[in-house]
């Protein structure tokens, strides 16, 4: 039988509906089309896929499984892998790892395997969460920083590991930028709390209100932990530089998505924090944060919302299927123009954006081609609400408040491969220590480093 | 949960609350803030450190009734607790002896001096404090400033108790005086820390201003409390809460602050604690 050259479509709600709605769009597949999909993997004997996945989940095996109908088998080989399946499966740029190497493409599309993940996290979800049998109690503890994507994994695999952990937490709630940064429509929070559940049920401990740095010192944590891993992130907004940025009706897009999404401010009065966005609503940046803030825009009742962005489409670096959605979704993409002021009224609130077109030149150290201003091609563009999406630097407060700790040139934390910082027993990994990256890498960046805090542990006694 | 130790009513509008929070009490420092959510449901406000006590594991807020949250949180009673409380945030202010320091307070901003008032005259400044309020009913923690202070002044808008008129006034006259001041710091109301900084520009004297916008984190994440200051911007959260007075960018502090106002209402309404 030949195989089938396209995957199989993922229902999701329309556009015109879903853009009233924080709900999640797609909405998975049903389990009689996840078989057939699984049926399209060729199981190839040097598993490309397996190399594409930052945290080596063995991909083949787990389709096998699904393709015979052993799903209950099927989530023991993917969590043997990986502890947050159902973020993974939601918010991986699969296209550029295993899918992206997958043998079909060769022929057609590569098997859906991000949709395969999601149906399996989900269907385990449904029925209740096994819980995997724990290695011996080591006796030794170590303390996580940051509840986010690499904190979480690197939580988890230590603890399975038989490791006493403590995640310590600076804000109220688990899962870093999954539970402030991406929108309920992409990742549902109730999903990112059963992870956060499970990793609990493993016997990690998460404690919150704690800013490491502030509340405790890394110092401190080690006079009672025999090692901590820092996962704190890159949190610090990167700003536009232009007048008129501190306007009321600017925000970056953290203030924006942690209102949002965190603090529930779609909800509001029902809760008690608020947004406000006016009718029209410009995005700055093209990334994945991006198209969330200008989603979340037309979700909150922007009759407008635009992305700005320097450069052309080619560079745009949110994934296609986030770019597809913001289109679908009637995003207005206004490309190769860069914002030079905001002005306000009288009153100090925002009224309009000052662009200049740009066209390309040579390719800069970033390998895109430079975008330059063409000169006297100014516009103005009215506009209530400005987002800033144009990334975010690794967050300061333990690079600055740990001493001796080597930090590099853009204030992350310099760690080898393994998530080894300078200092004996200070390990790190995910944005602090590259930069803003994804959530994926993250996690692999949180499992090498609980398997080098393991080895740490042993050659410690 | 943080439980709620001991409550005063410090006027009409103005609340004392001593709250269970040993791991803030424990590092707190003056000038410090910390940020507290009521409920599942409620906003992050931060709120500056009036007093703490480490062996006790206290921290002391002191906070004036004036949106949905501090309404709310003044209803509640001893042995009511509320969901979060995290600190201590924001750089500790800089005690060192500059000689003579005029602390200035003004209102509910009178709190946040008195642990750096305490903290001052601990190191051996001679301080000078000066105190404001609309009238003598909302003046607050007088008893408790002055025995930390070798001179006390005081100003109430309506003469009801000291000097009638402004902070400001007392500071020009002291300045008149030829009194040699080596700091001066101003904690209240936007507009007065505004006209403490205009006035002190003229002389030269060096004046701190502790603020207190709008924050969500608190942690440096998000940039809501951003203020411009000698051109550059700074978060409050993290930079903060303490800058030079004579580089804020008051009038744009004084309008990002009005951000949520409709909202502020709208929500108190609601919930009628109005």
């Amino acid at each position: 039988m030949a195989v089938r050259k396209t995957k199989h479509e993922m229902p999701e709600q329309p556009p015109k509906e879903r853009i009233k709605n924080f709900n999640e769009v797609p909405f998975g597949y049903l389990p009689e089309i996840a078989i057939e999909e699984a049926k399209r993997c060729l199981q190839c004997k040097n598993r490309p896929c397996v190399e594409g996945c930052p945290v080596e989940i063995d991909i083949p095996e787990f389709i096998k499984e699904i393709a015979e109908g052993n799903f209950d088998k099927a989530v023991e080989v993917l969590k043997t892998k990986t502890s947050l399946p159902a973020v993974c499966g939601r918010v991986c740029p699969y296209e550029s790892q295993c899918e992206g190497v997958c043998t079909l493409l060769k022929i057609g599309e590569p098997v859906a395997i991000g949709r395969l993940e999601r149906f399996l996290a989900d269907y385990e979800r449904d029925k209740g969460m096994k819980i995997p049998k724990k290695a011996r109690p080591t006796g030794k503890k170590v303390a996580i920083v940051g509840s986010g994507p690499a904190g979480l994994t690197c939580a988890g695999d230590l603890a399975k590991m038989g490791h006493k952990v403590t995640v310590f937490e600076a804000l109220h709630a688990p899962g870093g930028v999954l539970m402030y940064g991406i929108p309920e429509f992409r990742l549902p929070k109730a999903i990112v709390n059963a992870e956060v559940d499970y990793i609990k049920q493993l016997g990690v401990d998460v404690k919150y209100d704690v800013v490491v740095g502030k509340t405790i010192t890394v110092e401190e944590l080690l006079e009672e932990y025999d090692a901590a891993f820092i996962g704190t992130g890159a949190g610090l907004p990167r700003w536009l530089r232009i007048p008129g940025e501190n306007l009321d009706g600017v925000y970056s897009a953290n203030e924006f998505l942690t209102r949002v999404n965190m603090m529930k401010a779609y909800q509001f009065p029902e809760y008690d924090t608020p947004v406000k966005i006016g009718k029209i609503v410009a995005t700055f940046g093209a990334g994945n944060v991006a198209m969330d803030c200008a989603r979340t825009s037309l979700r909150l009742g922007a009759e407008k919302s635009y992305i700005i962005y320097r450069r052309s489409d080619v560079e745009m670096p949110a994934r296609d299927e986030e770019i597809e959605h913001a289109r679908e979704e009637g995003v207005i993409f206004k490309l190769l123009t860069n914002p030079v002021e905001f002005k306000g009224d009288d009153k100090g609130l925002l009224k309009e954006v000052k662009c200049i077109k740009m066209e390309l030149g040579e390719l800069d150290d970033s390998g895109r081609r430079r975008p330059i201003p063409i000169p006297r091609s100014e516009e103005t563009i009215k506009i209530d609400t400005a987002l800033i999406a144009i990334g975010q630097s690794p967050n300061p407060l333990i690079p600055q408040t740990v001493k001796g700790l080597k930090i590099g040139k853009w204030g992350n934390i310099e760690t080898d491969e393994n998530g080894r910082t300078n200092i004996p027993g200070i390990f790190a990994g995910g944005d602090i220590a590259t930069g803003a990256a994804t959530v994926i890498l993250a996690m692999g960046a949180g499992k090498r480093a609980a398997r080098s805090i393991d080895s740490y542990l042993k050659s410690k006694k | 949960m943080y439980e709620i130790l001991e409550k005063k009513v410090m006027s009409e509008t103005v609340k004392l609350m001593k709250i269970k929070a040993p791991l803030v009490a424990k590092k707190a420092q003056a000038g410090q803030f910390a940020i507290l959510r009521i409920d599942k449901k409620g906003e992050r406000i931060p709120l500056t450190i009036a007093d703490f006590d480490r062996k006790k594991g206290t921290i002391t807020i002191i906070f004036m009734e004036v949106g949905k949250t501090t309404k709310q949180l003044g209803k509640l009673n001893v042995g009511d607790s509320i969901m979060n409380f995290v600190g201590p945030l924001g750089v500790p202010s800089e005690i060192k002896k500059y000689g003579t320091v005029v602390m200035i307070g003004g209102g509910v901003g009178i709190a946040p001096l008195y642990p750096i008032v305490k903290a001052l005259k601990e190191v051996g400044n001679h301080v000078i404090s000066i105190l404001g309020a609309r009238n003598e009913s909302l003046l607050m923690l007088e008893k408790e400033i002055k025995s930390f202070s070798d001179e006390l002044f005081i100003a109430t808008d309506d003469g009801s108790k000291g000097q009638k008129g402004f902070v400001s006034d007392i500071l020009q006259g002291l300045i008149d005086e030829k009194r040699e001041i080596h700091m001066v710091m101003a904690i209240g109301p936007v507009i007065m820390m505004k006209v403490v900084a205009d006035l002190t520009r003229k002389y030269n004297i060096k004046t701190l201003v502790s603020l207190n916008p709008i924050m969500v984190d608190g942690t440096g994440m998000c940039g809501g409390c951003r203020v411009s200051v000698g051109g550059e911007t700074k978060f409050a959260c993290v930079h903060g809460p303490e800058f030079d007075g004579h580089l804020v960018d008051f009038k744009n502090l004084m309008l990002r602050n009005r951000r949520f106002i409709k909202e502020e209402e709208q929500a108190c309404k609601l919930s009628g604690v109005m």
